[in-house]
C-alpha cells in the first residue's frame, strides 16, 4: 500500500498549462472575460475500530470550474472529466448559459490592479509520505490507549488516520494566474462509554497541515476517553437565565455566524442582522478581532483569494467597533465599496484574551453553564435570533458539578455579542477562528 | 428506473465512450475478489446538474456540472476498502481496484464472479433528462413567475430569491454476487426564499418542493407549483413580522402534518441505521421487539412511492428498494441494511444502501420515511392542549444517535393557549431524546402526508435526498428552546 504521491512543480505546471488552454477557448468561444480555476487533491484515510481495520479509503479526485462573461452576462460550469470532450462540452455549456442569463451591471473579474499580481505561494503544504498501513498502526495505537484507558468505555466508533493534500490552480483573463498546495492531516478518536444511565458518545482530535504539529496518539487517546466518560450520568436542567462559557470550539461557532453576518452576500440582500452596523459598537470594548490572510500553518491563509484578489492583513473589530466588511468584487460593488479579498471566504481570525485561563473564567462566571457542544440549526442570521441544543456541564461556584444534556440555549445574536463579559486564554488553534472560551452574561437555559 | 432498456442506456452512456465492455466488468470484479476479500462492487456514474437562480428579478446566475467516475469497493469481514478514479477507462479501474483490494495484502488472486444475472425492477419514476426537458427561457420563465407573484402578493416583500435545479444521474452496478443493474434518475427541485421588511423588522420566508421527475412538474397547472411555493414564502414572513418570543421549557406539542416528520427522522431514524446497530452504537441497539413508541404508532421506510424525492428504484448495491416497517404500533420491528451489516448481523439487505457518489462510500441511508395515519382529527388534537406549541415548519435537524438526544428548529410554529392556536412564535430548536420521544405521543392524526420534495439528509459527511411524513400528532412533553 504504497502513499500518496506528492504534488511536483511538473503538476503545479501542467495544471497551469490546462487553465491557459481553457482560457483560450473560452476567448475563442466568444467570451468577454473569463476566470477559470482547477484543484486537484489526494490522500489516503485509515478507520480501526475496535482494534480491526474498518475503512481504508483512497482518494484521487480533480475539477475544473469555468465562469465566462459576455460583458454583464456570466456562465459558470464546472467537470471532473478534464478530457478534451469534456473541456469542449463545458466551454460551450457556460456559454450557452452566459448568453441565456440576463445581464447585471455588478457583475465582472475583479478590477485588474488589485490582482496578486505575481501570486506568491504560501508555506502551506507540508506532504507525509505515509503508507495506509502506517494510518492504520497509528489509529490502532490511538484507539488501544484509549479503549484500555477506562472499562466503562465500552465501545469505539474508531480511530481514524487521514492525510490529504490539495492543489489549487486559478486564472482569468486579466493575466492573473496563482496556485497554491496546502496539505491537511488529522486523527481522531470517537469512542462510546456506558454507565446505568445510558450510553454517551464523544471524540477528540488533533489538525495541522504539517505532520509534526499533530498530537500524539496518546494525547487524543486520553482527550477522547476523558471528554466521553466526563459526559456519563448527564441531567437535564431546571429552565431559567444563566450565564453561560462556551468552550473554544462553541465560541468560534459564534464568531463564525458574526463574520456570516457581515459578509456581502447577506449584506446587500439585506438579510442579515448586522445590515448599516459599519463604525457602531456590536462587540465590548475590550474585544478586537484581526484577518491574518498570511499566518504560518493557518487554515485560512491564501496569498490571493478565489478571484486572484491580493489578500492583506487588517482589524475587523476594533475595540468593539465593527471596521469592515467581508467582501467579493461582487458584494462590494452592490454595496458601493472595495472587495476586501473575500471571495470564497474568511482568512484566519485571531483575538486578543484576557490574561485568564478556563478555569479562572470559570470562577468569574460562579454559577453558571459550560457548553461543551451545540446541536440543530436554530441560528437565524435575518434576525439574529438564536436557540440551540446543547451540551455541557453545570457549575457552581467556578466548579464543575454535573454533565447536562437534553437542554437549549436561546437568546438573540447582537445581545450575544455585546455581552461577551471576557474571552480565556485558552487559544484553540485548530481553528480558522482562534479563541479561547468566552462568558457570555445571560442566556435563556430550558430544560425541565 | 431499472428495466433492460436502462441498463442498455447506462451502457451507451457509461462504457461504450470509454470502450469498456461487460466483461471487463467482469474482470475488474476478478482481480478484486480471492484471499480474504469476499465481496466487492464497482459503481458507475455520471451525474448532469443544472441549476438557475434569480435575484433582484433577474435570473443572472446559472451553472452546469459534469460529475463522473467509479468507485471501488473490496470487503474482508467488516474491513472495507475503498478507491475511486474519475475517469472510466480500463488502466484507471484496475489502479482503483488494486488500491481497493490492498487491504488483503499482496498475493495472487482470481476467483469466479457468477455470470451477470441483470435485475429487472418495476422503475418508481420515468428515466427522463430533466436538463433536457424544457428550453433554457422556460427555465427562466419559471423563476420570473414566481418573483412577480411574491411581489405583487405582498408590498412588504423586499428580497426574492428562487432556485431551479435539475439534476440527471444515471448509475450501474455490478456486484460479486452477480448482479448487474443500472438505474436513470431524474432529480428536480424549486426553492423560494424571500425577505419582507417593515420599518426596521426583517423577516425571511421559505418554500420549496421537487420530486424525481422532469420540469414540467413546475409548469404544468399554469405554473400551479412555483406560484404555491411563492405564497407560502410570503405568507410565512409576514406571519412572522408579527411572532413573539418562543416560550421556554417542557410542554405538549402539537406537530403539523408532513415535513415536520423531520421527528421521526432525527428522533429515530437514523438510530435505526444497521451500521449503527451492528455496531451497537445506536441507542436502539440490540432492542428489536422492544416497546419503543406509544400503541398507535407505525413507521415505515419505503423508497418505493413514485416519483418521491427520496425514491429509488434500486440501491446503490443493485437491491430493490421496498416498504420496511421500523416500529409496529409501538414495537420495534425492523432495522435499515445494506448488504454489508446485513450479513454481518444475519439479516436480508432491505435496500436502502446509499452513497452521495461514486467518490462516496455506501452506508444505510433512509429513503422515505413516515409515520401511519392515526384515529383523530387534527383539530381534536389542538382542542386537548391547554398551553403548548403548534409546529407547522422546521429548518431541520440533528441527532446524537447514540445518547439517542435530537434537536429539531421550528420555522413555523404558534402558541396555543386553551385549545386554541394563538400567536405566531419566533424561531425554536426543540430538544427530545429518541428513545422515549415516540412514547409521549397520546394523539395520532387521521391526516397523513409527505413533505413537497426538499428534504436532504448529511451522514457522516454525504448528502442524499429524502422524504419525510406523518400526520398531525400530539407529544406529551418536548423542551422548547425559546428566549421568552
Amino acid at each position: 500500500m504504497s502513499a500518496t504521491p506528492t504534488i511536483t512543480d511538473q503538476d503545479v505546471e501542467q495544471y497551469t498549462q490546462l487553465t491557459q488552454q481553457v482560457l483560450q477557448q473560452a476567448r475563442q468561444a466568444g467570451a468577454s472575460a473569463a476566470e477559470v480555476s482547477v484543484n486537484f487533491s489526494s490522500g489516503l484515510s485509515s478507520c480501526v475500530r475496535m482494534g480491526a481495520v474498518d475503512t481504508v479509503e483512497f482518494h484521487r479526485e480533480k475539477g475544473l470550474g469555468l465562469t465566462v462573461y459576455f460583458d454583464q452576462q456570466k456562465g459558470h460550469a464546472s467537470s471532473s472529466d478534464t478530457s478534451a470532450e469534456a473541456l469542449t462540452q463545458i466551454v460551450e455549456a457556460a456559454c450557452d448559459i452566459a448568453k441565456a442569463t440576463q445581464g447585471d451591471p455588478y457583475t465582472g473579474l475583479a478590477e485588474e490592479a488589485l490582482l496578486a499580481k505575481p501570486a506568491t505561494e504560501l508555506p502551506l503544504y507540508y506532504p507525509w509520505s505515509l503508507t495506509a498501513e502506517q494510518a492504520i498502526e497509528l489509529a490502532k495505537q490511538c484507539e488501544s490507549e484509549a479503549l484500555t484507558h477506562d472499562q466503562r468505555i465500552i465501545n469505539s466508533e474508531g480511530a481514524t488516520l487521514a492525510t490529504g493534500q490539495h492543489l489549487q490552480v486559478c486564472a482569468n483573463s486579466l493575466g492573473f494566474v496563482g496556485h497554491q498546495r496546502t496539505s491537511r492531516h488529522s486523527l481522531n478518536c470517537v469512542l462510546v462509554a456506558k454507565d446505568a444511565q445510558g450510553m454517551q458518545r464523544d471524540y477528540a482530535y488533533t489538525t495541522a497541515r504539517d505532520p509534526q504539529d499533530l498530537w500524539s496518539t496518546n494525547q487524543v487517546a486520553m482527550l477522547a476517553a476523558q471528554r466521553t466518560l466526563d459526559r456519563l450520568d448527564a441531567r437535564r436542567l431546571p429552565t431559567g437565565r444563566w450565564p453561560v462559557i462556551l468552550t473554544p470550539e462553541i465560541a468560534a461557532q459564534l464568531l463564525h455566524y458574526f463574520i456570516r453576518a457581515i459578509s456581502g452576500g447577506l449584506l446587500y440582500r439585506r438579510a442579515s442582522f448586522l445590515v448599516d452596523c459599519l463604525g457602531k459598537q456590536i462587540f465590548p470594548t475590550h474585544l478586537t478581532l484581526t484577518e491574518d490572510p498570511w499566518l504560518d500553518k493557518g487554515w485560512g491563509s491564501a496569498a490571493f483569494d478565489d478571484e486572484g484578489v491580493k489578500t492583506t492583513a487588517r482589524t475587523l473589530v476594533d475595540a468593539g467597533v465593527l471596521q469592515g466588511y467581508v467582501l467579493g468584487s461582487y458584494s462590494a460593488r452592490r454595496l458601493g465599496m472595495q472587495t476586501t479579498g473575500n471571495a470564497g471566504g474568511i482568512h484566519n481570525i485571531l483575538i486578543q484574551p484576557q490574561p485568564l485561563t478556563q478555569a479562572q473564567l470559570l470562577d468569574k462566571m460562579d454559577t453558571g453553564l459550560l457548553v461543551t457542544e451545540t446541536m440543530g440549526h436554530g441560528v437565524n442570521l435575518v434576525t439574529g435570533d438564536f436557540s440551540q441544543g446543547a451540551v455541557g456541564f453545570w457549575v457552581e461556584q467556578g466548579e464543575i458539578q454535573f454533565p447536562v444534556h437534553e437542554i437549549t440555549i436561546a437568546g438573540r445574536l447582537p445581545d450575544m455579542l455585546q455581552n461577551i463579559v471576557a474571552i480565556s486564554n485558552d487559544l484553540d488553534n485548530r481553528q480558522m477562528i482562534r479563541t479561547g472560551s468566552m462568558l457570555i452574561e445571560q442566556m435563556t437555559i430550558a430544560g425541565q | 428506473m431499472t428495466d433492460a432498456s436502462s441498463l442498455t442506456l447506462a451502457q451507451q452512456i457509461l462504457l461504450e465512450p470509454a470502450d469498456l465492455t461487460q466483461h471487463d466488468l467482469h474482470q475488474v470484479l476478478g482481480q478484486l475478489l480471492g484471499q480474504t476479500i469476499t465481496q466487492a462492487d464497482l459503481y458507475l456514474q455520471n451525474t448532469y446538474h443544472e441549476s438557475w437562480s434569480l435575484e433582484d428579478g433577474k435570473v443572472k446566475e446559472a451553472g452546469f456540472n459534469i460529475n463522473k467516475g467509479v468507485g471501488i469497493r473490496a470487503i474482508a469481514q467488516e474491513t472495507v476498502g475503498f478507491a475511486y478514479a474519475d475517469d472510466l477507462l480500463y488502466p484507471a479501474l484496475t489502479q482503483a481496484a488494486q488500491a481497493a483490494r490492498s487491504i488483503a495484502g499482496q498475493g495472487q488472486t482470481t476467483s469466479a464472479v457468477p455470470v451477470w444475472r441483470p435485475q429487472i425492477i418495476p422503475a418508481m419514476y420515468p428515466a427522463v433528462n430533466p436538463l433536457a426537458s424544457l428550453s433554457k427561457a422556460d427555465k427562466i420563465a419559471i423563476l420570473h413567475q414566481i418573483d412577480r407573484h411574491a411581489r405583487q402578493l405582498d408590498h412588504r416583500v423586499h428580497q426574492v430569491n428562487a432556485t431551479l435545479v435539475g439534476r440527471y444521474d444515471v448509475v450501474l452496478t455490478v456486484q460479486s454476487d452477480g448482479v448487474i443493474a443500472a438505474d436513470v434518475r431524474p432529480l428536480v427541485r424549486l426553492s423560494v426564499s424571500v425577505i419582507v421588511e417593515e420599518g426596521d423588522q426583517r423577516q425571511q420566508g421559505f418554500c420549496g418542493g421537487g420530486a424525481r421527475s422532469d420540469f414540467s412538474l413546475f409548469t404544468e397547472n399554469d405554473y400551479h407549483y412555483p406560484l404555491h411555493y411563492a405564497g407560502e414564502a410570503v405568507r410565512e414572513a409576514v406571519l412572522k413580522l408579527q411572532a413573539i418570543p418562543a416560550p421556554a421549557g417542557s410542554m405538549p406539542v402539537v406537530l403539523g402534518p408532513g415535513w415536520p416528520g423531520v421527528l421521526l427522522h432525527e428522533a429515530v431514524g437514523h438510530g435505526l441505521e444497521g451500521d449503527f446497530n451492528r455496531k451497537g452504537v445506536s441507542a436502539f441497539s440490540n432492542r428489536l421487539g422492544e416497546r419503543v413508541a406509544a400503541p398507535g404508532v407505525s413507521v415505515v421506510d419505503n423508497g418505493t412511492l413514485t416519483g418521491r424525492r427520496g425514491s429509488l428504484t434500486m440501491d446503490d448495491e443493485g437491491t430493490p428498494t421496498q416498504c420496511t416497517t421500523l416500529i409496529e404500533d409501538g414495537i420495534l420491528v425492523g432495522y435499515m441494511q445494506d448488504k454489508l451489516n446485513a450479513q454481518l448481523m444475519g439479516m436480508q439487505s432491505t435496500g436502502n444502501c446509499r452513497r452521495e457518489s461514486y467518490a462516496h462510500t455506501p452506508m444505510p441511508r433512509m429513503t422515505n420515511t413516515y409515520m401511519l395515519a392515526g384515529q383523530y382529527a387534527p383539530e381534536e388534537i389542538i382542542q386537548s392542549v391547554e398551553r403548548g406549541i403548534y409546529a407547522v415548519n422546521f429548518s431541520g435537524g440533528q441527532v446524537d444517535i447514540t445518547s439517542g438526544k435530537f434537536v429539531f428548529s421550528v420555522s413555523e410554529g404558534y402558541l396555543i393557549e386553551n385549545g386554541q392556536v394563538t400567536r405566531p412564535i419566533k424561531d425554536a430548536t426543540l430538544i427530545g431524546d429518541g428513545p422515549t420521544v415516540l412514547t409521549k405521543v397520546s394523539m395520532v392524526g387521521n391526516n397523513l402526508q409527505l413533505d413537497g420534495g426538499i428534504g436532504t439528509c448529511g451522514k457522516e459527511g454525504q448528502s442524499v435526498p429524502v422524504g419525510v411524513g406523518q400526520p398531525t400528532l400530539k407529544v406529551d412533553e418536548l423542551t422548547v428552546g425559546g428566549a421568552a
